[in-house]
């Protein structure tokens, strides 16, 4: 039922784990409907140094997780919230239509950490 | 090569190799139609028969109270809509359980659709219905009781025998779903006291698509299927032959193997719960510790989610299912676990192994050495864990 893409993401899933004093972290989902993705970056100016995630679901939710970390690591910021997940699913050569819905939330999970690293950058320069 | 080990014989049993034997022949030699008056339908007939007095002699029926089905899901909406329909001048109320099978459960939404009142009594932490319960709900106009004997999910057993005495006593009409309970345990109509109860060959080691519906003599049930009058009139379409020579080949072997086949899987059960309340903390064992299929483990891991739970151990060559929302092909996990009051989150990281003839005790120790590293992995990577 799974791309073999998605099989290496989940049986080899790239940076997982946490970051101490991270510059930003989104979390999405929530434990009643099965999935829950948190996502840590840690910023260089204006380039995604480091990204860690740690993921609550199915082999879905922790293969776009992982494969989301890859696709931005280093990039820009700007470059990143090109990222979506749609394109996250298709680097992974698609996802089973059931999992599309629920499972597919790595790219908003990150999305919402550099809304968090923003946020902070403007909380100190008040 | 990988090592498979099957943990999942709920879902579906091997093939008996006996069972293989028996029906052989009836792909090759013996193809009549057994209502062919010929002496190539009149053999098969003959072999229909002697399965079927098998099947009678493993419940103890009657074998003309043994009608072969497509399966346990023809069984189970035949027992419903049948009795529905014949009896609704009588009244118009049905009795179930808020855990059954979908085959009961979905027939019975159905039903309500058609205008009847179904109650769907709550089980308890367990999964255990209390008798009392099914005498409250009893009205002048309930026509038919529905329970299932052993839960496909959580394997609870429910006191169908006190609830039979209830129902009986009440002139009301009982049906059981014995698919997980025959051939694993005794089942027994007359003690039981049920008036209709639903058989499954393949999940006591026969060939799927094949069934019975057991049928009470003197029974007011409604046809299902029209047709050529197969079944004493009473199930049309020609017979599948090769399902049900291996219904009563399995049903032969279950009752000469019942003893032997409870001790080991009661065996091999014992030491997986054991051993995984032993060695993983965070985790709780779903359905009744006593009142238990001697095949099921269902236990609930903290932290984790079922599916990825599954993917892992099937990379480990183990095979196994879970009531995640992700294997139940909706948005939710399984209704029963939620039924015991579990959390969707406790529900979403539930994993069932069923244990069945062809394991061992070696069996039992690979997944007792592979499920702890799996669990550590997932944990860690989870956000839930160690907030």
């Amino acid at each position: 039922m799974y791309s073999e893409k998605v099989m290496d993401h989940f049986s080899n899933p790239r940076n997982v784990g946490t970051m101490d004093n991270a510059k930003g972290v989104g979390e999405v989902g929530n434990a009643k409907c099965g999935d829950i993705m948190r996502i840590y970056i840690d910023v260089d100016g204006e380039k995604i140094k480091d990204v860690k995630f740690q993921t609550f679901g199915c082999g879905a939710a922790i293969a776009t997780s992982s494969m989301v970390t890859e696709m931005v690591k280093g990039k820009t910021l700007d470059e990143a919230l090109k990222v979506t997940n749609k394109a996250v699913a298709e680097a992974l050569g698609g996802l089973p239509p059931a999992k599309m819905h629920c499972s597919n939330l790595a790219a908003d999970a990150l999305h919402k950490a550099i809304e968090d690293y923003k946020a902070k950058l403007e909380e100190e320069k008040k | 090569m990988l090592k498979r080990i099957y943990l999942d014989h709920a879902a579906t049993t091997p093939v008996h190799p006996e069972v293989r034997e028996a029906v052989l022949p009836f792909m090759g030699e013996y193809f009549g139609n057994p209502s062919s008056v010929h002496s190539f339908g009149r053999e098969v007939k003959k072999a229909i028969e002697e399965a079927r007095e098998k099947v009678a002699s493993l419940v103890g029926a009657k074998p003309e109270e043994i009608i072969f089905t497509s399966g346990a899901t023809e069984s189970d909406n035949w027992a419903i809509f049948g009795i529905a329909k014949a009896n609704e001048k009588k009244g118009n109320h049905i009795i179930t359980s808020n855990i059954e099978h979908h085959a009961v459960g979905d027939a019975c939404e159905m039903l309500e659709k058609m205008g009847f009142e179904v109650t769907y009594l709550p089980v308890d932490e367990n999964g255990l219905l209390h008798p009392e319960q099914v005498e409250a709900a009893i009205t002048e106009k309930t026509i038919l009781v529905t329970i299932m004997h052993g839960n496909n999910e959580i394997g609870t057993i429910q006191p169908i025998k006190e609830i039979g005495e209830i129902v009986k006593a009440k002139g009301v009409y009982f049906h059981t779903d014995a698919v997980q309970t025959t051939g694993q345990i005794p089942v027994n109509v007359n003690e039981l006291k049920v008036d209709l109860m639903s058989i499954s060959a393949h999940k006591m080691y026969g060939l799927k698509g094949v069934g019975a519906l057991y049928v009470r003599k003197g029974t007011k049930l409604g046809k299902f299927i029209y047709g050529g009058a197969q079944e004493r009139r009473k199930r049309s379409g020609t017979e599948n032959i090769v399902g049900i020579i291996s219904l009563g080949k399995a049903a032969e072997i279950a009752q000469r193997e019942l003893e032997q086949r409870m001790a080991h899987n009661t065996k091999l059960r014992d030491k997986l719960i054991n051993g995984i309340l032993e060695k993983i903390p965070h985790v709780r064992l779903n359905g009744d510790r006593e009142k238990r299929l001697p095949n099921n483990v269902n236990m609930s891991f903290q932290y984790v989610e079922g599916e990825s739970l599954l993917l892992n151990l099937d990379l480990k060559g183990i095979a196994a299912s879970s009531g995640s929302a992700c294997t139940s092909g909706s948005l939710d996990p399984s209704h029963v676990l939620l039924a015991i009051g579990l959390s969707h989150e406790i529900a979403h990281g539930s994993l069932r192994m069923t244990v069945g003839s062809d394991n061992t005790e070696a069996d039992i120790d690979y997944v007792l050495e592979v499920l702890p590293e799996i669990m550590d992995r997932l944990r860690a990577m989870s956000p839930l864990y160690n907030k």
